[in-house]
């Protein structure tokens, strides 16, 4: 009733190929984007900002990177913590060696620079694949983990191996350091996210995207009707890379302001980015943000619930937060295996119905 | 499609959070950065039961500092950044007057921070051993003693029963691989160009639950000692593997953060005779004890399950409190207002003065160090105690005096480190 294309007609081909053919889903994305980018601005507190906001902006940038290459690709990584990582290790350097040029600019260079680390370490993936790719990729994940601890040059020769963002500014403005108002950092990381997501869409639904979906399907297959592997193979580890080394540089400078590798970048944080394109939905933009919102927002929330509002003691609560989490994702991947993505696809076929389901 | 999710997620948690009540005035905050889970929940547990416990005893016996009471909250950080982060930016509107995160990654995050927004830090013996210059780290304190003190002091006590001489001897630091293990490696590098000794560094990645490399390392190597930088889950195995190999345990010394009962319990008699440094004194001989009974622990008010009274984390989360304490009364006394703010409790951590006579007034004699705090020194004087564990009586017996650390080397690395920072951050170091 509220939700359907009758009526909606379409008289050019670029109008039926737009992201979001039906009118109501169109408003709703206008919508979502004029309170993130007119409103919340202009409302969010440094707490918000800090705690909620950045970090789930930040994850879910590096979980459409990882949703390109795993869930468009078919090309299982590990190595999502390592590659965060080197995008943080080059954003600092420049930074500290480039301190005139433009911090976004910085941030953008990182990306660069990780592409490049993501191709090297994508080279495997020509021969292998499935479970045997993770493990090249694991190992990437702690070759690149043990570098930055070794090799003082990447952390400035401080002498905990500390690395610390200085501060920043652009256009006068703080975006780094500890002077960074809620405002900057909510804007930075949200044009990051929504260029990312625009640059992802589209190349989803291009050729390139296609030929990353044919590779996943059935590689044979793909390389008979004439998709070269090795170039699509590496330009999925390229475009990924790229994500995740910005969301890596976003989340050592703007979130954090001081990272380590070893406790930043673990492993833990490549099996939480996986976790979150799992239970989002492999092969869906959405997929990714709302995974990555399920797994930052949901531990804060129930943190604040069970201390903040009932008072409950902090080590009670952090251990059923832990169960809580574990438990929620149990119950929707047996609800439903293709993650919080294919219920909202669901859902929307409801609603196109509703009220005459039959 | 961007934020789909953002808006409705936000007004949950815009509930959650409406329930925040804001601070009554009257009251002086006090937050624990504490951590109860985790790897690292063994070392934190205890630190946090004896920080609460003491400052429940201020609210019950003395009603409060100053005639206002302490409000104490509590936020789990787990030992990650992080969740550090969430904490801090949690309390940081409601006028904390103190934070003590117990964690040096935590603690490099806060810097810039607490900094920024005026709030004082203590890090008592762990975090950046260059905020010690106050100069340049005008909201970060490290009184008493701090990591570099801590090698120092290690190696002066080696040198003590080695009659002054450490050349030729072999040297390993066995070291958590974080920027908490690290923080010594500097210092023991130069001093062993002073002293003469062979220095080897072998990581423990976190947590620590896997180090058979490293001790087959030491069994090959055969160093003369073996020093360790180990917190949470990392000690109890080093020790245990250790004993495995037949590690001489007298020669085998740990920081003061890995030198606890929870360490050395799990290994048995093998732990017998294994060394750590302490920047304080532990047990329950101070008269102290007997108000803390009375009030807080046979009242029922004891923080967590009340197990940990009297052990050596217990007693150094009680000195970081009492501490605490002592700084907000002198703030109290320099701005003669007992409703002090963060900005207030800084001048009085800066002028603090503990002296012998006001630890036997507090109903802790000889438990730590006498000293006063400076613009110029925010890490007090950099002295510490060895003490060895007798696995037999269970107990801990301190085995030497205060051992002054070597000033002439820390203080030089002090300047040079903190410079380094003064320039990457923009500060000008100065002293008002």
């Amino acid at each position: 009733m509220f939700y359907r294309e009758a009526g909606d007609f379409k008289s050019s081909y670029p109008g039926d190929s737009q992201t979001f053919p039906i009118r109501f889903d169109r408003m709703r994305y206008y919508a979502v984007l004029a309170v993130a980018f007119g409103i919340i601005p202009f409302v969010i507190n440094d707490y918000w900002a800090s705690a909620v906001i950045v970090p789930f902006l930040i994850y879910a940038i590096a979980a459409l990177g990882l949703n390109i290459l795993t869930g468009y690709c078919g090309q299982v990584s590990l190595g999502t913590g390592g590659f965060m990582a080197v995008g943080a290790y080059a954003c600092y350097k420049l930074m500290t060696a480039f301190p005139e040029v433009s911090i976004l600019i910085h941030i953008l260079i990182a990306g660069g620079i990780t592409a490049a680390v993501g191709v090297l370490f994508g080279l495997p993936s020509l021969r292998i694949k499935g479970f045997y790719l993770a493990v090249a990729t694991l190992a990437a994940q702690f070759f690149l983990v043990w570098l930055f601890n070794k090799v003082p040059w990447f952390y400035n020769y401080s002498a905990s191996g500390q690395i610390s963002a200085p501060e920043r500014t652009f256009l006068g403005v703080a975006l780094t350091g500890a002077n960074a108002s809620a405002p900057a950092k909510y804007l930075t990381c949200a044009i990051f996210l929504f260029a990312l997501a625009w640059l992802a869409r589209n190349l989803t639904r291009g050729t390139i995207g296609r030929k990353w979906m044919a590779i996943r399907d059935m590689d044979i297959a793909a390389e008979i009707i004439g998709v070269n592997p090795l170039t699509t193979k590496l330009s999925a580890f390229a475009v990924s890379s790229f994500f995740i080394g910005i969301s890596g540089a976003l989340f050592f400078a703007v979130y954090l302001g001081a990272a380590e590798v070893g406790e930043s970048f673990g492993i833990n944080k490549s099996f939480l980015v996986l976790f979150m394109i799992i239970i989002g939905g492999l092969g869906s933009i959405f997929g990714s943000l709302a995974g990555a919102a399920f797994l930052v927002l949901l531990p804060v929330f129930l943190k604040n619930v069970l201390v903040g509002m009932l008072g409950w003691p902090t080590d009670l609560a952090a251990h059923l937060e832990l169960m809580i989490v574990g438990a929620l994702i149990v119950i929707f991947l047996i609800a439903e295996p293709h993650g919080l993505n294919q219920l909202w696809r669901v859902t929307k076929e409801k609603l196109r119905l509703w009220p005459f389901p039959h | 499609m961007t934020f789909r999710l953002a808006a409705p997620a936000a007004a949950m948690l815009a509930a959650a959070l409406a329930t925040a009540a804001p601070a009554p005035a009257q009251d002086l905050h006090f937050p624990s950065l504490s951590y109860r889970t985790g790897p690292f929940g063994a070392g934190g547990i205890p630190f946090a039961d004896g920080y609460s416990d003491y400052l429940t005893l201020m609210n019950e016996r003395d009603g409060g500092i100053g005639g206002v009471p302490i409000r104490q909250t509590e936020c789990e950080t787990a030992y990650n950044t992080e969740k550090g982060v969430e904490c801090y930016e949690a309390i940081k509107g409601d006028s904390p007057l103190i934070l003590q995160p117990l964690s040096t990654g935590i603690t490099y995050q806060l810097i810039p921070r607490v900094t920024a927004d005026g709030i004082p830090l203590h890090t008592m013996g762990y975090g950046r051993t260059s905020a010690k210059n106050g100069a340049v780290f005008s909201h970060i304190f490290n009184y008493p003693a701090n990591y570099w003190d801590g090698a120092s002091i290690a190696i002066k006590h080696l040198l003590d029963i080695n009659g002054g001489d450490l050349s030729g001897k072999k040297i390993a630091l066995v070291y958590h691989n974080s920027a908490y293990g690290k923080e010594p490696i500097r210092t023991l590098e130069e001093l062993s160009e002073k002293h003469g000794y062979a220095l080897s560094l072998l990581p423990v990645d976190s947590p620590g639950q896997e180090q058979k490399s490293q001790w087959l390392q030491i069994r090959r190597d055969k160093p003369d000692y073996v020093l360790m930088w180990g917190w949470g889950v990392m000690n109890p195995v080093a020790i245990q593997e250790a004993a495995n190999i037949r590690f001489p345990m007298e020669n085998f010394i740990g920081v003061w953060w890995s030198g606890s009962e929870n360490d050395v319990l799990p290994a048995g008699a093998g732990a017998h005779g294994y060394k750590s440094l302490a920047m304080h004194g532990t047990g329950m001989d101070y008269p102290v004890y007997a108000d803390m009974k009375q009030y807080v622990i046979d009242a029922g008010k004891a923080a967590g399950a009340g197990d940990q009274v009297g052990s050596v984390l217990y007693s150094r989360g009680m000195y970081a409190a009492m501490l605490a304490v002592e700084a907000a009364r002198k703030a109290q006394e320099i701005h003669g207002t007992a409703e002090i703010t963060p900005a207030m409790m800084r001048d009085g951590m800066e002028a603090l003065e503990i002296t012998e006579e006001r630890m036997a007034e507090i109903g802790l004699p000889n438990f730590g160090p006498a000293f006063a705090v400076s613009c110029e020194n925010h890490g007090g004087p950099g002295r510490g105690l060895v003490q060895q564990w007798d696995a037999t009586a269970k107990q801990w017996n301190l085995i030497t005096d205060w051992i002054e650390s070597d000033l002439e080397v820390i203080d030089a690395l002090v300047a040079e480190d903190s410079a380094a920072y003064a320039a990457e951050a923009g500060i000008t170091p100065g002293c008002n």
